[in-house]
């Protein structure tokens, strides 16, 4: 499974990428900001993209909006400081399948990330059938 | 400045060492900020607009910078390393936004981090918002977290528990 990060905190995405070894994901491609990523999407279609909020050049709901004119089923984690609940509606209404405020422990990432690919699948698994 | 105001950062300063510097933060009294005031080796600064304006510094002692980026970056971590800066810039970022959750019905915005490094330097302070400087002790030593911040006229501030008056010491 290929995942892609999208943080303009090499910091974050190094932990962020710590948790995924964890549970077994290798396949990580990173993105300092929301126009990195469309590039980095472009080259290759990531099965998971964990977002940031607050980016230069492209924020992340910019980034989550550009994402969902094309593709509507790209699993997409927000992971942000921004906890406020005007925030989260925001997000959820621009297209994101899962939300994670900063500070995070390891198993609340984990957790998000095994929810979000299983809804997923489940997603996948209901459209084939 | 509301002394209020100041005890969503508290919480939040708290919250995320806990969550990710694996130390507790034991908050000091607040006092405001006098010239020449904290002299201190890192800061991380972040700015706010919308309903609130104004800035929220975490200053540091170079040594206890470095212990806080290395616990939190999970690496170890000196002044020279090239993700230091990222490292304490993120800690300020998530301070700064874990605390707007509790200013209920604001609309505010933050800024990307800036981080200044310099035995003793001084973040200069605004006259029109004279800063409240909260003075915390980790497990690696000191650190100060300076708030200075203008409420806008229309935007009603909701007051926070008094969690200052019950830590303070």
């Amino acid at each position: 499974m290929k995942i892609l990060l999208v943080d303009d905190s090499r910091t974050i995405r190094n932990i962020q990428k710590n948790v995924l070894a964890q549970l077994g994901h290798t396949d990580v491609a990173e993105a300092a900001d929301g126009l990195e990523a469309l590039q980095r999407i472009r080259e290759q279609r990531p099965d998971l993209m964990l977002v940031d909020w607050n980016m230069p050049n492209m924020d992340g709901i910019t980034l989550v909006r550009n994402v969902r004119a094309n593709d509507p089923n790209l699993p997409i984690i927000m992971v942000t400081t921004e906890a406020e609940k005007s925030r989260v509606i925001e997000a959820i209404k621009a297209g994101v399948n899962n939300y994670v405020v900063k500070p995070f422990t390891s198993q609340t990432l984990s957790e998000k990330i095994e929810q979000t690919m299983a809804k997923a699948k489940q997603a996948a698994g209901v459209s084939a059938a | 400045m509301d002394v209020r105001l100041i005890n969503p950062f508290v919480s939040a300063v708290s919250a995320v060492f806990r969550t990710m510097v694996h130390t507790s933060v034991r908050v000091g009294k607040p006092f405001v900020k006098t010239e020449p005031g904290t002299h201190a080796d890192v800061s991380g600064v972040i700015g706010f607009s919308g309903d609130a304006s104004g800035c929220v510094v975490l200053s540091f002692p170079v040594e206890v910078a470095c212990k806080a980026a290395s616990a939190f970056a999970g690496v170890p971590m000196d002044q020279n390393h090239p993700d230091f800066a990222d490292a304490i810039g993120e800690l300020a970022n998530m301070v700064a936004g874990n605390s707007k959750k509790d200013f209920s019905g604001f609309h505010i915005s933050i800024s990307l981090p800036s981080v200044i490094i310099g035995k003793g330097h001084v973040v200069s302070q605004s006259k029109a918002a004279p800063r409240l400087v909260i003075p915390c002790e980790t497990d690696f030593g000191p650190m100060w977290v300076e708030v200075g911040m203008v409420v806008e006229k229309k935007a009603q501030p909701t007051p926070a528990p008094a969690e200052v008056a019950a830590v303070g010491g």
